[in-house]
């Protein structure tokens, strides 16, 4: 595959997955994502690799967990209610310092929800999949080609920091098509995994993975470690792109598939006159904070737009410390919100129809 | 092209993301501007997302008779057949039956006897631009892999290779030599290219002419 293919996102997700390196999928079934597990069972027997239906959620992430304590690159995926089920498996893996990569396609919520695309899993992603004190990784990409470079990309960062890695895509941008090609990504130094449970082979000690810390000292120690590690994290991954912000009165922040009909209306607006401008996070965390911090200094009003109830309004109030208003437009449930209605709310907060 | 098909009901099978309904939504379109009683039926069980029915208004208001599941585009996640699919086999419409990508053609299988006392037609959609199919082999144990699945047999390829709106005469005519050397292998004859009308300057015949039936989001 040299040149360039046409390709739905979810089909990238497993060809970006195996050439980072990656022989193990395990994942169970969901609408939207089902393209990925049957291009992965296709594919991977092809190259040498591992792709199973494990019995549950549930299952496949702990079997995430075990390959990856046995130092092999390892992923799952799944979509809204699927990843609810994979959270405390998340949770362990955190606990046990493993890396990992974790797809969720997102659609409509709570409960069972629908099967149109979403992006109302923002806050369990970014705050709180699995319990306690814990970050992870996570990127959202806003184009196929985008979930090409930040897949291997995943794998990279779940590597150097021994974190998960969440890739929060959507259904829409799982199920369309467009020109992908797979070129060469950021190249890092990749640490040796000198933890991993996979035979000492008598040369050293026994390695253990575990997440259970009996006293309450050495708990503490282990998640403060962890927490320098979300420093550098915080310092060094931040990733975000910007359109046509350099003069904007208002600035819409969106990602993932959103950002892209934002910009249609940053566009139309444009046209009529008004200032308009993008920022789009990559990174929801490490979120972009200074770089929104500094576009406040700038900017007359901010407008987040999601598909969802607006779960990242309060990022963008306290990254620019409340300094300018913040308004919100979305479309929840698997509505698609189009760009004529988030320029009627450009339009708005304009003042007015021009 | 019309005139090639000599049965009345025409079957748009392939594999995934060859461009099925984009084929099948314009053909039906062409047969109705031809003066052509039209039926289209969506029989894809596999596909949650753009579907024949996101053309479903545009397709009613040219006269054609659209059958959809029910489930369409809607958050019901349980593929269904309607009923109303048997009057396909009846009346004398010009029916296009848009099928599903891969083990999507197994939707057919149940009708074997009706397609072929009706008598049909199915063209096998192909695409170079998508994995897994872009080899010759793969091409080939694709259409075999539906004709058995359906227990129907492809009548004519078609060529719809494309890469949206990059596509270049290049990457037609790369996808043009892939189907005449299936066609060749296999002995079902080729029937032509597909191509959108947007993609300027490639000066290539389209058995019809291509309009993007897919929803555009942005």
């Amino acid at each position: 595959m040299g040149e360039k293919m046409l390709m739905k996102g979810n089909e990238v997700i497993g060809e970006a997955a195996i050439r980072a390196g990656c022989r193990y999928f395990f994942g169970y079934p969901i609408t939207p994502q089902t393209e990925l597990s049957e291009y992965l069972a296709k594919k991977m027997p092809k190259v040498g690799g591992l792709c199973l239906q494990a019995e549950s959620e549930v299952s496949a992430i702990n079997m995430v967990l075990g390959c990856n304590a046995a130092g092999e690159r390892a992923f799952t995926s799944s979509s809204s209610p699927g990843i609810s089920l994979k959270s405390e498996g998340v949770s362990y893996i955190i606990g046990s310092d493993l890396p990992c990569v974790i797809v969720n396609v997102q659609r409509g919520g709570p409960g069972l929800g629908g099967i149109q695309p979403a992006q109302s899993d923002y806050l369990q992603a970014t705050k709180a999949l699995g319990h306690g004190d814990m970050h992870f990784i996570v990127l959202a990409p806003a184009y196929v080609q985008e979930i090409a470079t930040l897949m291997g990309e995943a794998f990279d960062l779940a590597d150097l920091y021994r974190t998960p890695v969440m890739l929060l895509a959507d259904g829409a941008l799982g199920q369309m098509m467009e020109p992908v090609d797979f070129t060469a990504k950021k190249e890092r130094t990749l640490p040796e995994k000198t933890w991993a449970a996979c035979g000492h082979v008598n040369k050293r000690e026994h390695n253990i993975v575990n997440s259970l810390y009996i006293s309450p000292e050495v708990l503490e120690q282990t998640v403060l470690d962890r927490y320098e590690r979300y420093k550098t994290i915080e310092e060094n991954e931040v990733q975000y792109d910007e359109y046509m912000t350099e003069d904007a009165e208002i600035c819409i922040v969106a990602y993932g598939i959103t950002a892209r009909i934002a910009k249609t209306a940053v566009k139309a607006a444009r046209e009529k006159g008004i200032k308009a401008g993008l920022f789009r996070p990559i990174t929801l965390w490490p979120y972009p904070k200074k770089e929104l911090a500094a576009l406040s200094e700038k900017v007359e009003k901010f407008l987040v737009v999601e598909m969802n109830m607006g779960q990242m309004v309060d990022d963008v109030k306290v990254a620019t410390n409340c300094r300018k208003p913040v308004e919100f437009f979305g479309r929840t449930g698997g509505v698609i919100p189009t760009p004529a209605e988030i320029l009627a709310k450009i339009e708005e907060m304009n003042g007015g129809a021009n | 092209m019309l005139n090639k098909l000599k049965e009345r009901i025409i079957i748009i099978c392939g594999h995934y993301g060859a461009g099925k309904t984009n084929v099948a939504v314009n053909l039906a379109l062409f047969a109705a501007e031809k003066g052509k009683k039209v039926t289209i039926a969506d029989l894809d069980v596999v596909n949650p997302y753009f579907r024949t029915a996101d053309n479903a208004k545009e397709l009613r208001e040219k006269g054609i008779r659209c059958i959809i599941p029910q489930y369409a585009n809607t958050n019901v996640d349980i593929p269904s057949i309607p009923a109303e699919f048997l009057s396909v086999f009846h009346g004398d419409d010009f029916s296009v039956i848009d099928v599903g990508g891969d083990d999507g053609a197994i939707a057919l299988s149940v009708y074997k006897e009706k397609f072929e006392s009706s008598g049909y037609e199915m063209l096998y959609v192909y695409n170079a631009c998508r994995p897994l199919t872009a080899e010759l082999d793969e091409a080939e144990q694709s259409l075999r892999d539906i004709e058995a699945m359906s227990r129907l047999k492809v009548g004519y390829i078609i060529n719809n290779t494309n890469l949206g709106e990059e596509t270049t005469a290049e990457t037609v005519k790369k996808g043009e030599e892939i189907c005449k050397a299936l066609s060749e292998r296999t002995g079902v004859p080729f029937l032509g290219n597909t191509v959108f009308k947007t993609v300027k300057g490639l000066d290539i015949d389209s058995v019809i002419p291509m309009d993007n039936a897919t929803k555009q989001l942005f």
